[in-house]
């Protein structure tokens, strides 16, 4: 969900950034970062706990609270709230702590 | 290694401003900050600041990180390094920091911690399930990115943050359905308080979290009522069906890399958490390692901005390259900062302080 009408901020239009969720090619604007851009297509689960396999999503947006690691191009623990979207980037849900390849 | 005079960690509005007068004064500053911008909360925030005009008041939040940032960017001994984490701070001098994929050392004359805080976190069942986020999170997502949190939300804590989310959040559209308040009095200034009662929204008093809804994803949240010793109140539950909750029960220091490099702490609860003991040159314990802003006690981002101003003037000072009108812009930006901690909210600050004085034997 965006904002489409702001009483103090505009949001223009910005380039639209394909990349792969899951499997699925989605996208996101420039400008966005990893998390935002999966908020705005209504996707809350972004990893999962290590023990219980518990949903978890976006919380603190400020790189510090662990909750949006993801996997990206392969790489595990990325923060995904300060993380800037790229283009055809591949971003997976988290399961585990990580594995290092 | 790369070497600078001075290295700030955090490029929020305190750690900018000590930038600028570190610059004046001469010296090379280095600026590492983890996000994609600097300008820390600020670039997310809409509303009008408060206070004289030394102290930016009547300029939105984000305009005034432009404006700290044209400050300082022409300077030519200035680098910022962003999306770039400090990872380690050393005694002999030595940060190092994740930037992309790789792992660098700087050494540096001095540091200023800046790191801010971080929201506080409460405890109640299924706390975790998404859809829950920290207040300031949702201002993030809401005014930076231009993405709303959920459509129907409810706002846990009635401090200055918990209101002025809530007042943002039924800008960009969204149903505020309630704030709640543990407290049996709002926390925050009255004047936000009268705003969001006038368009409507039931700020409730005495009443908590007893627990969040939802099996993916947040539904609804079961609130429940306190009495005058904060004890639950029996049978005085109630569900309201929501897809967003707002965490808003304040902040704490990020004191870690303070921590890391063995700087001497203390808790005072006044100041949100630990923080490091500091003389009155904003020095801590560790004689290259200073601080300013939100690290060593929350406040607002006016008296961090004077923070700043003043703790980049004392670590040029440190590093025998003072400021030129140095005592000058000391004792204005001191008066400047004691005039902000003289309003109602000043009051724990001080009290924060003090405590902090009586654990400092290293000045």
């Amino acid at each position: 969900m965006r904002i489409e009408r702001h009483p103090i901020l505009d949001f223009p239009k910005k380039q639209e950034v394909f990349f792969m969720f899951e499997g699925t090619k989605v996208s996101g604007f420039q400008g966005d970062t990893v998390a935002s851009a999966l908020h705005a297509l209504g996707i809350k689960t972004l990893s999962y706990s290590i023990k219980k396999k518990r949903p978890r999503g976006f919380y603190c947006a400020i790189g510090n609270c662990a909750s949006c690691h993801m996997i990206i191009n392969g790489i595990p623990n990325v923060r995904t709230c300060i993380t800037p979207l790229e283009s055809n980037m591949v971003v997976e849900r988290q399961i585990n702590k990580g594995v290092v390849k | 290694m790369i070497y600078k005079d001075l290295i700030i960690i955090g490029g929020g509005p305190s750690g900018l401003c000590a930038a600028k007068t570190a610059l004046e004064a001469g010296i090379s500053v280095l600026i590492i900050d983890r996000n994609p911008k600097v300008g820390g909360q600020l670039i997310k925030q809409t509303h009008k600041f408060f206070g004289s005009k030394d102290q930016y008041a009547k300029t939105r939040g984000y305009d005034i990180a432009s404006k700290l940032y044209r400050d300082i960017e022409n300077f030519a001994n200035l680098e910022i390094l962003t999306d770039t984490t400090v990872v380690g701070l050393y005694k002999d001098n030595v940060v190092t920091v994740v930037n992309q994929d790789r792992y660098v050392r700087y050494q540096a004359g001095s540091f200023i911690v800046a790191t801010g805080a971080s929201e506080k976190f409460l405890a109640f069942e299924n706390n975790d399930l998404p859809g829950i986020y920290g207040a300031g999170a949702t201002q993030t997502l809401m005014n930076v990115y231009g993405v709303l949190p959920g459509n129907e939300v409810v706002m846990v804590g009635s401090g200055n943050i918990g209101l002025i989310v809530s007042y943002q959040l039924m800008q960009a559209g969204v149903k505020v359905k309630a704030i709640l308040e543990a407290a049996p009095t709002i926390g925050g200034y009255k004047v936000h308080a009268s705003k969001i009662t006038r368009l409507g929204v039931p700020i409730l008093t005495s009443t908590t979290v007893k627990k969040a809804i939802g099996e993916t994803e947040i539904k609804a949240v079961e609130i429940i009522s306190l009495d005058q010793k904060w004890q639950e109140i029996p049978n005085s539950n109630r569900v309201l069906p929501i897809d967003a909750l707002c965490i808003s029960v304040g902040l704490t220091p990020m004191h870690q890399l303070l921590s890391m490099v063995g700087a001497k702490m203390k808790f005072v609860s006044e100041l949100g958490g630990f923080v490091p003991i500091i003389n009155s040159q904003h020095q801590t314990s560790i004689k290259s390692i200073f601080v300013c802003g939100d690290v060593v006690g929350i406040e607002e981002a006016s008296s961090a901005m004077m923070e700043g101003y003043l703790t980049g003037l004392f670590v040029a000072h440190y590093l025998n390259h003072s400021h030129k009108d140095h005592e000058v812009l000391v004792e204005h930006y001191e008066s400047q900062l004691s005039l902000l901690r003289n309003g109602p909210f000043g009051i724990k600050t001080k009290v924060g302080l003090t405590k902090l004085k009586e654990g400092s034997n290293h000045a």
